[in-house]
């Protein structure tokens, strides 16, 4: 039995545009993927990089953001503060080995409840063609090689059992 | 004459800068060999493994480990010291955050071991040896420790009480980590021994720190003649200071380099560098995205430059192949 794999895509839209957007399309009845999962913030410019490291660490497979068009920001600014952190992101992303697709910068406007579905539909598709991400797993994978040993040093027992900090 | 406090000082993957910090102490140094027994030290003193396994479980007070966890030996002899000793101090910020070891987190350990024997400029090395885990030689066994796949923390291998932050940490916080653990008045387990701000807050150059940097450039600091009295970031070099804790009292930019970020974060950051992309980079000049990026070619190496202390440490932890 082999199943279709449903990426986890982790959403962060800004309050003001791209929620309203999304609300939109709700309102509208317009069908979309149902693969991302919504986090409503103030200003596309309150997500911190560190917010993007921790969805894939913590088993996103994509993490879209999405934001006023520039120039129309409720907090003048924000959104310039955002396309900037995050060309720089993706640099990193792009040096540790997340390329191009899983981690998504999109500006949709309050009316725009077409788009939340456009993008949000391309880009369930084009995550699903890359495949799971699966940090978590991998972080149970690298540690492995350290089990070993423990339990040898340890004699076995399993009184000092360790967590490993991430 | 009742017996003396046992401290164990201990190194993994790390260059020797860590022990040398300790040495540093110079005339404190007596006053901390006169109140303990140093029952371990392999920079110094001559001791075995089987000296420490024959002692009883936590019978040493303390142990300083310093260095990233690298190797299967490594992780044996941490393993064992989290054992027998009552507290396990994680020393300076290689045993912290993976230090520079942890940089090779950014490759295979293939890709390692095959520049290292092979391709490295200057290696004669035709049959393309490579150092065997094992190896049978007239009727012996002999081994080697393994080389894991990555460079770890020494809190992502065993539980670590407390931690001294740097590379290496200032004689000064040592003396004060020493102090408190004699004296017995202990913080609370996890804390880092060094203060809880940011060290713009200690730099000397703080209040020529624009509210506003609108960066239109990188520069490396050969590129340009630094102004010894102005912030570097103001300059547009690079300086760690907003995500890196404080401490060392910025010994680096009032010595006219950039701070690199080897305290580490504060507590209230999960991963230094996305933190640093987060403040710094936002109050870059530009709004188009080519003139962005054109700001942005100004760093070539993001990864070496913002996790150079910490890629351990990365939420990521290394990179993905």
């Amino acid at each position: 039995m082999s199943e279709k794999f449903e990426p986890k895509i982790v959403a962060f839209f800004c309050n003001w545009c791209t929620y309203t957007a999304a609300d939109l399309a709700g309102v509208s009845r317009l069908k979309y993927a149902p693969n991302v999962r919504v986090i409503r913030v103030m200003c596309s410019g309150r997500v911190d990089p560190q917010f993007v490291l921790d969805a894939f660490a913590r088993g996103a497979d994509g993490v879209l953001l999405g934001g006023c068009h520039p120039g129309d920001c409720h907090y003048a600014e924000g959104n310039y503060k955002t396309l900037r952190r995050m060309r720089m992101l993706e640099r990193m992303l792009k040096a540790m080995g997340i390329y191009d697709g899983r981690f998504r910068l999109e500006w949709i406007s309050g009316a725009e409840g077409d788009k939340v579905r456009s993008v949000v539909n391309d880009m369930t598709e084009k995550v699903r063609a890359l495949g799971p991400l699966n940090l978590p797993g991998k972080f149970t994978e690298w540690d492995k090689e350290i089990e070993e040993l423990e339990a040898h040093v340890n004699g076995g027992s399993k009184k000092e059992a360790t967590v490993h900090a991430r | 004459m009742p017996d003396k406090p046992k401290v164990a000082f201990y190194w993994c993957a790390s260059c020797g800068g860590c022990e040398e910090a300790v040495v540093d102490l110079a005339e404190d140094i007596l006053t901390v060999v006169g109140a303990v027994d140093i029952v371990l030290w392999p920079v110094a003193m001559d001791f075995k493994k089987a000296d420490i396994e024959a002692r009883p479980d936590k019978s040493i007070v303390a142990a300083f480990i310093n260095g990233a966890v690298r190797t299967s030996e490594q992780e044996e002899w941490v393993r064992m010291l989290r054992k027998k000793s009552q507290v396990v101090v994680s020393f300076g910020a290689c045993a912290n955050s993976g230090g520079i070891p942890a940089l090779a987190n950014q490759s295979r350990k293939e890709d390692i071991l095959k520049y290292v024997y092979e391709d490295c400029p200057g290696v004669d090395n035709p049959d393309k040896t490579r150092p065997r885990i094992k190896c049978e030689d007239e009727g012996h066994t002999l081994t080697l420790p393994e080389l894991r796949s990555m460079v770890r923390s020494l809190d992502q291998v065993i539980d670590v009480d407390y931690y001294l932050p740097g590379c290496p940490p200032t004689p000064k916080l040592i003396m004060a980590a020493v102090q408190a653990l004699l004296s017995g008045k202990l913080p609370p387990k996890g804390t880092v021994l060094s203060p809880d701000i940011a060290l713009c807050e200690e730099c000397k150059r703080k209040d020529s720190k624009p509210a506003d940097l609108a960066l239109t450039e990188f520069k490396r600091p050969h590129q340009i003649q630094i102004d010894p009295e102005k912030c570097l970031l103001a300059q547009g070099i690079v300086c760690m200071g907003p995500a890196t804790r404080g401490g060392c009292e910025a010994l680096c930019p009032g010595g006219n380099m950039a701070c690199t970020g080897c305290f580490g974060p504060t507590s209230r950051v999960k991963d230094q560098g996305a933190k640093f992309v987060s403040s710094v980079f936002s109050n870059i000049a530009p709004k188009e995205e080519k003139d962005i990026d054109a700001v942005l070619d100004g760093i070539p190496d993001p990864i070496g430059t913002f996790y150079r202390y910490g890629l351990s440490k990365c939420l990521l932890r290394r990179k993905l192949n």
